[in-house]
C-alpha cells in the first residue's frame, strides 16, 4: 500500500510534465523570464511559490464551503496576498541578501497566474489533503521550467553554474564573449519556447 | 446565493484573521530584518575602505558588527565641511593609530530604473577613490545590475577626482574601454555594455555628491586635521 491513493498521486505528479502550468497551460510565464537570470535566484524563487501555492490550495480548500461565491476571487486574492507577504518578511529576515536579488519578484507571486489559476480551478472543489498536493505538483512542476530555463541562460549569459565558474577563463582569452542576449528577456523566450517545442514534441501534446 | 450581511461579515472576519497574522509576522521579523539591513550596509562601508584587505573572505554577521566598530569613526559634517553635530552629511573614516586610511561618504541617485544607494571612499589625500560599493538598486540583473560586481567597482579603483588644475571633475563612465592613453584616462572608467543609461545616472549623482562634500575634500586635500 502506498501512502498516497492513486488519485492523490494523480493530483501531484500530473502537473510536473504532462499538465506542467508553464509548458501546457503557459501560466506563470512573467515570473518564468524574469527570476531565471541566475539558478540562485530560479531555486528561491520556486520555494517561495512552493510554500504560497500549497499554503494557499489548502487554506481556500479548506474554506471552500463557506466561501460566498460572488466574492471568492476577491477572498483568493487576500489569502494569496496574505502569504506572499509573510514569505518575502521572512525571506527578508533570514535570507537577506537573495532577498535582494529577487527584489520585487517575490511580491509579484500573486500576480503570478498559477496560485490564482490553481485556486479558481482545483481547490474551490476539492478537500485540502488534495489541495495541498495539487498546489505542491504545480509548484514543482512551475519550478523544474524555472531552474532549467535559469541553467541554460546562467550558463550562456554568464559563464556559470550555481555562480561557479564553468566557461573557463582561457575561453576568454582567446575571444570567447557571454551571450549578453540570454541575460535579457528575450533570450529566456527563445529558451522556453525552445523546452515547450521539445517536451511537446517528445510527449506528442497537441492543443485542443 | 447567500445574504449580503453574510458576504460582509465573511469578508470582516477573514481580514481581521489575515490583518492579524501579517502584522504579527511583520512585528516579530522586524528585529532581524532591520538587524540585516543594518549590517548590509556596515559591510559596504567597510567594503568601500577594503577592510578587511582580503575580500574574498565571506564574513559573518558578527564579524562585520565587530570590524566595523574597531575600525569605522562616524562624523557629522555640515555643508561647509566642518564637523558638526547637526550636519547631515555624513563620513565614515578608517584609521590606523591616529592617521586616517581611508574617508567613506555615501553616494545615492537615480540609475535607469531605480534609486541606487552605495559608498565611495577616498585616499587620505582625498583625491584618489580607494573604492566603491553600490548596495541597493533596481537595475536590470545583468545589466545595469552589474554594477554592484567587483569588476565594475574594481575600475574605479586608483582613479582621481580631481584634476591637474585643482577642479572637481569627478570621473566618468565612458562606452566600451577607457582609452589607456588618453589625457583624461584617470578619470575615466570602463562602462557595462548595454547600460549606457545606468551608467549615465552613475556619472550623474556621483558627480553631484562630490560636490556636496567639496568643501569637506577641499580641507582633507590641503592636509587639515578634519578632526579638530
Amino acid at each position: 500500500m502506498s501512502i498516497l491513493s492513486k488519485k492523490s498521486k494523480l493530483a501531484l505528479t500530473d502537473p510536473m510534465i504532462s499538465n506542467n502550468p508553464i509548458s501546457v497551460q503557459i501560466l506563470g510565464i512573467c515570473s518564468a523570464l524574469a527570476v531565471t537570470v541566475k539558478m540562485e535566484t530560479a531555486i528561491v524563487m520556486t520555494l517561495a511559490v512552493m510554500f504560497v501555492l500549497s499554503m494557499s490550495n489548502t487554506v481556500i480548500a479548506a474554506l471552500r464551503k463557506f466561501i460566498p461565491n460572488r466574492v471568492r476571487i476577491i477572498v483568493m486574492l487576500t489569502v494569496i496576498a496574505s502569504l506572499v507577504i509573510v514569505t518575502d518578511q521572512i525571506l527578508k529576515a533570514y535570507v537577506y541578501d537573495i532577498s535582494k536579488q529577487l527584489s520585487v519578484f517575490v511580491g509579484l507571486i500573486i500576480t503570478n497566474c498559477i496560485v490564482m489559476g490553481r485556486a479558481e480551478a482545483f481547490a474551490m472543489q476539492n478537500p485540502p489533503g488534495k489541495a495541498f498536493l495539487d498546489g505542491l505538483g504545480n509548484a514543482t512542476g512551475y519550478g523544474i521550467y524555472l531552474i532549467a530555463v535559469s541553467i541554460f541562460r546562467e550558463l550562456l549569459g554568464s559563464g556559470t553554474f550555481l555562480n561557479m565558474q564553468i566557461i573557463p577563463q582561457s575561453f576568454y582569452d582567446s575571444g570567447y564573449l557571454n551571450a549578453g542576449l540570454f541575460v535579457l528577456s528575450p533570450g529566456a523566450f527563445i529558451i522556453l519556447g525552445l523546452i515547450i517545442w521539445f517536451q511537446r514534441s517528445t510527449t506528442k501534446y497537441e492543443e485542443a | 446565493m447567500r445574504s449580503n450581511f453574510y458576504v460582509l461579515s465573511f469578508m470582516a472576519v477573514i481580514t481581521i484573521i489575515l490583518g492579524f497574522l501579517l502584522s504579527y509576522s511583520s512585528a516579530v521579523l522586524k528585529a532581524r530584518q532591520d538587524y540585516n539591513i543594518d549590517i548590509d550596509i556596515k559591510k559596504n562601508i567597510l567594503k568601500s575602505l577594503n577592510i578587511p584587505a582580503d575580500q574574498s573572505k565571506k564574513l559573518s554577521q558578527g564579524d562585520i558588527q565587530k570590524l566595523y566598530d574597531e575600525e569605522i569613526t562616524s562624523i557629522n559634517i555640515n555643508e561647509k565641511g566642518i564637523i558638526s553635530e547637526n550636519g547631515t552629511l555624513s563620513v565614515y573614516i578608517a584609521k590606523d593609530g591616529d592617521q586616517p586610511t581611508g574617508y567613506s561618504i555615501p553616494i545615492s541617485g537615480k540609475g535607469l530604473w531605480s534609486t541606487i544607494y552605495g559608498y565611495l571612499a577616498l585616499e587620505p589625500d582625498g583625491n584618489t577613490i580607494k573604492g566603491i560599493t553600490f548596495y541597493q538598486h533596481g537595475e536590470t540583473p545583468g545589466l545595469g545590475g552589474e554594477l554592484e560586481k567587483d569588476w565594475f567597482t574594481a575600475n574605479y579603483v586608483g582613479k582621481k577626482i580631481y584634476n591637474s588644475d585643482g577642479m572637481l571633475v569627478s570621473v566618468e563612465i565612458v562606452k566600451g574601454q577607457v582609452n589607456q592613453s588618453g589625457v583624461n584616462a584617470i578619470h575615466q572608467v570602463d562602462g557595462i555594455s548595454g547600460a549606457t543609461l545606468t551608467g549615465k545616472g552613475l556619472n550623474n549623482f556621483i558627480a553631484q555628491d562630490l560636490n556636496i562634500y567639496k568643501p569637506f575634500l577641499d580641507r582633507i586635500r590641503v592636509g587639515e586635521n578634519i578632526l579638530e
